[in-house]
Parts: structure tokens; sequence; C-alpha cells
């Protein structure tokens, strides 16, 4: 084991694993992190915090990342290329190893222009940091974690090693399509253990890109899991489509909101994202799915019943755990 | 070359109003191609300011000249009109001529303006549409991506590829920039030389770029 945490044994261990996502506040306080993380309590198996996602400042994803382990969750930090340099970065893993955070999500980051949007006017006017990019910043955590050293070349302190298992974000449907295999094995080869993908609705289409991966035996070295945008009406799927690059969501889905609308479109947004979590299961190279219920974590419950992915599996540890609290 | 745009006419007028003599001063370089502060732009900001100050009732006397460039010793120095009859020089050069002419002008009662906002290196796509090519960062890699940048094109500096946000060959943030990340794949397609774009480029080293501080190039080759 690199890092020992749950991710990485249960993923060892050959289990189907199960991710979701759990967004900072924009505020200063931990009730709604708390709040939140007991909706995905028991029923999954690590929780994403994403790192100011679409440039909108929220509470960091260290420190809620800390909060998890402080509740006995385990997260899976995200950190972008964004805001931070090489200097910043590391010193965050640093940080956040200490605490007992033992995976990251290495991602690019969307733009800060991304921020002035619906109500928010963001930040569109801050200066973007991109020293490094996601694919050096995967290679950069392996090497402090496996050789000890920083991206400069000085070592970390004897003894004090970062531990972390370390991930990366594919989309598989954003454009050039063709080229879409090959990043995802330079983000393997730069080091990348797991992946999470961009939400997939077109399962055909992942399903052929899947086939390139599986042919370069790319599955076999890096965990894929893919991921699932639950939908939560027609509207919020027509803009994914037409303004969120890399996702395609096909007709028929679109159309199985007619008509729907409050808790029967919601629903269906549960219902098709148990289909679609059923068809990936089926496609080969597929080791896990990441759940993102953008600010509805509370659904999450639900959606992993109806998906038939409970129980989680436990690994030795919860099983300790477990017998202790029993005795 | 430099690419640069005139500021609004009303922050000019304001900038000049301290001042009672002022000299536009045109640059025969970069500006002049691009159309933003060679002879004839210069002549007409010189005219518009004439025409405000006997608006609003200023005090103003505006002269105009044009020099070959304004970031070389042998031009700054052969300015003809007189420095003792003006107060400020409004430069309708880049950047780099107002800086310069700060720094050379032997009359050190005199402040230099700009009057245009430097924008970027570009090109002429078409006739009176110009786009930036290069971000100057001092360690080119046009060798490794097929001719075209990705430091100075795309808007996250990337080295390894396209991040999600490419669509349809466009950036992510708005529909009118391209990625140039699908432009490379394409063309190194088109060279036969995709294979290379599955290496890893690690880390850039940015101190080469404006990251290092001011730079300066010396070659002692050429030194007198």
């Amino acid at each position: 084991m690199k890092c020992g945490s749950r991710l990485e044994r249960l993923i060892a261990g050959g289990e189907f694993v199960v991710t979701a996502e759990l967004g900072p506040p924009m505020g200063a306080s931990l009730e709604a992190v708390d709040r939140k993380a007991e909706f995905l309590r028991g029923n999954v198996d690590a929780i994403n915090v994403t790192d100011n996602q679409t440039a909108v400042v929220r509470m960091s994803s260290a420190s809620v990342a800390i909060r998890l382990v402080q509740l006995g969750l385990e997260p899976i930090m995200q950190m972008t290329a964004r805001d931070r340099n090489r200097i910043a970065i590391q010193s965050e893993w640093l940080g956040a190893a200490a605490w007992g955070v033992q995976n990251c999500l290495c991602i690019t980051g969307d733009h800060q222009s991304f921020s002035r949007a619906g109500k928010l006017l963001g930040h569109p006017g801050s200066k973007n940091v991109y020293d490094m990019d996601s694919i050096q910043l995967v290679r950069t955590l392996r090497i402090m974690r496996d050789e000890h050293r920083f991206q400069g070349g000085d070592p970390l302190e004897e003894g004090m090693p970062c531990r972390m298992l370390v991930g990366a974000a594919w989309t598989p449907l954003g454009d050039p399509i063709p080229f879409r295999v090959t990043r995802l094995a330079k983000k393997i080869a730069a080091g990348a253990e797991f992946i999470q993908t961009q939400g997939v609705y077109d399962m055909d289409a992942f399903r052929q890109q899947m086939k390139k991966v599986v042919d370069r035996g790319l599955h076999e070295r890096a965990a894929i899991m893919v991921g699932i945008i639950v939908p939560k009406s027609a509207g919020m799927l027509k803009y994914m489509n037409k303004a969120v690059a890399g996702v395609s969501v096909p007709e028929e889905i679109i159309n199985r909101f007619d008509g729907k609308k409050g808790s029967k479109a919601h629903a269906e947004g549960i219902a098709v994202t148990a289909e679609l979590i059923q068809q990936a299961r089926e496609i080969e190279g597929v080791r896990g799915v990441h759940i993102m219920a953008i600010e509805w974590e509370e659904k999450i419950p639900e959606i992993v019943t109806a998906a038939g992915l409970l129980p989680r599996p436990q690994v030795e540890d919860d099983v300790a755990e477990t017998v202790a609290e029993n005795a | 070359m430099i690419i640069a745009q005139r500021k609004k006419f009303e922050e000019l007028l304001e900038m000049v109003r301290p001042y009672r003599r002022v000299l536009v001063l045109g640059c025969g370089g970069c500006v002049t191609v691009c159309n933003a502060g060679g002879e004839k732009e210069a002549g007409l900001l010189a005219t518009e300011l004439r025409l405000a100050a006997r608006t609003h009732g200023l005090d103003l006397e505006v002269k105009t000249e044009t020099i070959t460039r304004q970031c070389d010793p042998e031009f700054v120095e052969a300015i003809t009109t007189p420095l003792a009859e003006i107060d400020a020089i409004l430069s309708t050069a880049c950047g780099v001529g107002v800086n310069f002419l700060t720094e050379r002008i032997t009359d050190r009662r005199i402040t230099v303006l700009p009057a245009l906002n430097t924008s970027f290196y570009g090109a002429t796509e078409s006739h009176g549409e110009w786009s930036e090519k290069c971000a100057g960062c001092g360690n080119c890699v046009l060798h490794l991506t097929g001719g075209l940048c990705p430091v100075g094109r795309c808007a996250k500096t990337l080295s390894n590829g396209p991040c999600g946000g490419s669509n349809n060959g466009k950036c992510e943030i708005n529909t009118d920039a391209d990625c140039i990340w699908a432009a490379i794949v394409e063309r190194m397609e088109e060279l036969g030389r995709l294979e290379e774009l599955e290496r890893i480029e690690e880390p850039r080293d940015w101190s080469t770029a404006r990251h290092g501080g001011p730079r300066k190039t010396v070659r002692e080759d050429l030194k007198i």
C-alpha cells in the first residue's frame, strides 16, 4: 500500500468503488459541511471535496477535507492548478497529509471567467496561476510521495512522508475526442492511480472511448471511475449539453423529463442516475462511479440505494472499529 | 509586432489637463503597422485635443511629431520639437516607448504620458484584426508544438494538451477564442508527429518569463 487509504485498499481489493462530491460552503462555518457529510456517511467509499469549483470562492478544499477526516470520513481533496503555484500546492499537500488526508485529485481547474455566472459576480478580473498543469501536478505529487522530494529537488524532511493516493480527472468525450485517450494515457504515465471522469450521459460514446482505453491496457494501470452528474431537470440537461464542454446529453435522456417538474423531475433524475450507473458497471475497464449531486448531497442515500450500491464494503480498519464499538 | 489600442479620448483629455504645452509623439514602429500610434494617428489625436481644448476652454497648446522608433536612442535623441517648449509628451508608442522616453528624455521636467494600451505580441489576421501569438516567455517550445504556442495562446498556459474545456475547436473562456491545443493536435497530426504529444512535459521554468523579474539581454559581441 502506498498510502493505505480506504480508497486504495478497496481498489486493490477489486471492489467497485463509489465516491461522491461535497461542495464546500461560501462562508466560514463547518455546519454545512457536517450536515452534508452525514448524507454521505456509509453510502460512499470516499468523498471528493471540490476546490473552488467554477472559480467561485468557497471554503478551501484542504480545510474541508481535514474536517471530514475529523468526522471519521475519507476525503479526496481536489487540487486545481488555477490558484496556486508549485510552492503553495506542495505546501498544501504537506499540511493536508499531516492531518490525515490520504487522497488527492489533481485537476487543471475552470478558468476564472467561469466565476461570473447566474446571480454571482465572481472574480473574472483575478490573475490566474497555472504554474503547473494537471499532469505536472500528478507527477509532482508522486515524486513527493515516492521519492520524498519536492518538485524543485529538495528532500522532504526525514521521516515525514507525504502519503497520498494520486488521482486525475478525465473528460472522455471532450474535444478533440481522438486525443482524449492520449490525455488519459499521459495522466496515468505521470502517476495517476485513480481516474474520475467528467459527467457522462452518452454511454454509447463513452463505451467506444473505453474500448480504446482497454486496448491500450490503461484500465489495468489506474482505477477508472465514471462520473455521473445527477440531473434535476430538463433545463439543467439542456444547459449542460450546450454550455459544458465535454458533456453531451442524448435527446432520449432529456425527453424523459418532458412535462415533469419539481418532485417528479427529481425522481426521474434519480432514476436516470441509477440507470446510468448500472450501464457504466457493465463497461469493461470501469472500476467505480463518481456521483456528482451538485448542491444535492442529501439525495445520495436514495441514489446509491436505487443503483444497488449498498451496502458499501468494509475494509479492515472499519471491521476493527466495528468490533471495538460492539465490545 | 506589438499590438496596441488607443485609450479612450476622455481618459487622454483628463491625462493632459494638468499640462499647458503637450507634444503628441507618434512612433513609426509596430504601432504604425497596427494603426494605433503612427504619424496619422498622432496627427488625428493632436487635432482632437486642440478641438476639445477649444470646446472646454482649456489653455492647451498641442504640437505633434513622429519619430522612426521610440525604443531606440538614436531616434529619441533626434526629436526636433524644442523640448523647452513642451511640458508633457503624450506618446502614441507602446509601453516600451513611454518607458524609454521617460528614461532618456534630457529635459527632466517633461512628463511622458501613454496614449495607448499596449495589448500583446500579435499578427494581422485581416485588415483591422490582430491576434496574440506569443507571450515572450523566454523559453520557446514552438518546435515541440507544431509551431503554435500553448504559452501565449492557451488561457491556462498548459503544456500537456487540451484541458476539458476544449469545445469544437474553441476555448472554454468564450466561443470567440480558439483552443490552441485543439489546433496543435490537428497540426501535429497533419505533420505525422502526433505521437510526440504523448511525451510528458515537465513543469516549466518560468524564470525566463516575467516571473523571474525584469529581463535584459546583453550581446557582448555587439557591444561597442
